[in-house]
């Protein structure tokens, strides 16, 4: 576990937010909000995988579980701002808007972006995993013992 | 001598085309569309997921379509897509403990915090065909609760409290990639955990199945076994620090064997570990089973000739791929070879007299 009170959490809730989130939302939400602002590729978007780990017994030694795809990019606003995105699956357009918003949320946008892409997708995704939640609470089983047929 | 022939493409080009018809089918049936097959048939797309090693359902879902549904020749197209791909990185150790659960049961333990959650499982159906599913039909909500606070966890952590079972002790040595390096004996558990995490359902579930009827005595347990989504984290070395890059589903299963003890560990209980992509838990259980079995050298039992002990063999026959690219590549052209094999055997009839043998009863 790393230190979560250390200056880049803000930066890493919201790149991990943009990550997990569904296809084209991030970009849809971006495109609602602002005119996209011209920017120049530091790492055009590229396609690749990360090995994913586990751990032996869950928390003994590591091992290698399997990849998962991933879309990554790299780039500068105008202004000089770098936004970076890593997010998982085969995803250009959407990595491309994770990386401007991660660039803008670095800028005087912030307050905006925060509001208009950022609560909206910690809140779907909020909502998503409590109905999830909900379905295997009604599979929880309630254990009742019967008459023991010594009494 | 050794001749050279062409020949083949027109016909190799229209068994293509036809396949590409066949795959079609009836063309008065609806096409399946990629999203369908992601969606209704998930079990197959988490299969191909787990044993093609690489965690993409869009993915997964095509190669199924592509493949006819032939799922070994789906993850023979996922195994040789990931080649194509660059390793951006490795990830953070998944923390399963963590888990959002959609199932989470124990076959041990009745009333254990947390709860017995049995999810979307087909346990308790009656196998009974359900034609309705033949017919269009509206399915209903699935019913909610509210969910209570608090942790899930494993059910191992509680056991220990009593030291009655073996530990995972944190470790955090690199382990072996045999995506990288060859596999070679002997494998150590890190590595082992990697092939069989991929390795073929059918042939897995074998080996277990042979453990509990009596081949490498390891009685287990499902000490739990979990569903649900682990977020993934990576370092981002441009960065300097990590970021969730991403969620996947997951199945774990923790088993709990007994254990007489040896001549360095105390009687208690052990542990086999499996742990694999989608909701997969056949797979899951097996991989824990076949683990504990692998696992005899280290706790100081004796070797009793199992298939499902032997590395060697478990490992080295485990990957479905290897196994069909090597099995069919028998079906095609050999004829240089068989035409020496054709001549042998005809030498060593000629030198046996058997020929002579065959012209007198003509």
């Amino acid at each position: 576990m790393k230190d979560v009170f250390d200056e880049t959490a803000p930066r890493r809730a919201w790149m991990s937010l943009m990550a997990k989130a569904p296809d084209g939302r991030v970009a849809a939400l971006l495109d609602a909000t602002v005119t996209p602002p011209s920017f120049t590729w530091l790492r055009a978007p590229e396609i690749g995988s990360t090995m994913v780990r586990g751990r032996a017994g869950g928390t003994g030694a590591p091992f290698n579980l399997g990849e998962m795809t991933v879309t990554r990019c790299a780039l500068t606003l105008a202004t000089g701002e770098v936004g970076h995105a890593y997010i998982q699956g085969r995803r250009k357009g959407d990595a491309e808007a994770a990386a401007l918003v991660d660039a803008l949320m670095q800028t005087d946008a912030a307050v905006t972006l925060r509001k208009t892409v950022l609560e909206p997708l910690e809140d779907e995704q909020r909502v998503a995993k409590a109905a999830r939640g909900a379905k295997a609470a009604a599979t929880k089983v309630d254990f009742f013992t019967m008459v023991r047929g010594e009494d | 001598m050794y001749v050279a022939v062409k020949g083949g493409e027109r016909a190799i080009e229209n068994a293509h085309s036809w396949l590409a018809e066949e795959r079609r089918g009836d063309r008065d049936v609806a096409e399946l569309s990629v999203a369908q097959i992601r969606e209704q048939l998930s079990l197959a797309v988490n299969r191909v997921m787990a044993e093609g090693s690489l965690y993409d359902p869009d993915l997964a879902a095509l190669a199924i379509k592509q493949a006819r549904g032939d799922l070994i020749e789906a993850i023979f197209l996922i195994r040789a897509y990931r080649t194509t791909l660059p390793r951006f990185g490795v990830s953070e150790p998944v923390d399963t403990g963590a888990m959002a659960c959609d199932r989470r049961i124990s076959a041990t333990f009745k009333d254990l915090p947390g709860g017995q959650v049995l999810g979307p499982t087909f346990d308790y159906t009656h196998r009974l065909l359900d034609f309705k599913l033949a017919a269009d039909g509206e399915v209903p909500e699935a019913p909610s609760q509210p969910t209570e606070p608090g942790d899930v966890p494993h059910v191992t952590d509680f056991l220990n409290r009593e030291g009655l079972i073996e530990e995972a002790p944190h470790d955090d040595t690199p382990p072996p990639d045999l995506t990288r390096e060859p596999l070679e004996m002997p494998a150590e558990r890190a590595l082992r955990l990697q092939a069989l995490t991929r390795s073929d359902e059918g042939f897995t579930l074998g080996l277990a199945y042979s453990t509990q009827r009596g081949y490498a005595r390891n009685h287990a347990f499902v000490g739990e076994l979990r569903i649900g989504s682990v977020p993934v984290e990576m370092d981002i070395p441009e960065l300097g620090f990590a970021v969730e890059i991403g969620e996947v589903v997951l199945t774990e299963c923790e088993t709990i064997n007994q254990f007489k003890g040896s001549k360095t560990e105390p009687p208690q209980f052990t542990r086999g570990y499996g742990l694999v992509f989608g909701q997969t838990e056949r797979k899951a259980i097996s991989m824990a089973l076949v683990d504990r079995a692998l696992r005899w050298e280290e706790l100081g039992e004796d070797f009793e000739g199992a298939p499902a002990q032997d590395a060697e063999f478990v490992l080295y026959h485990a990957d479905n791929i290897q196994a069909t690219g090597f099995l069919e590549h028998i079906k095609l052209p050999h004829y240089v070879d068989f035409q020496s094999e054709l001549e042998l055997v005809r030498k060593l009839r000629h030198e046996a007299g058997a020929d002579q043998v065959q012209e007198a009863a003509e």
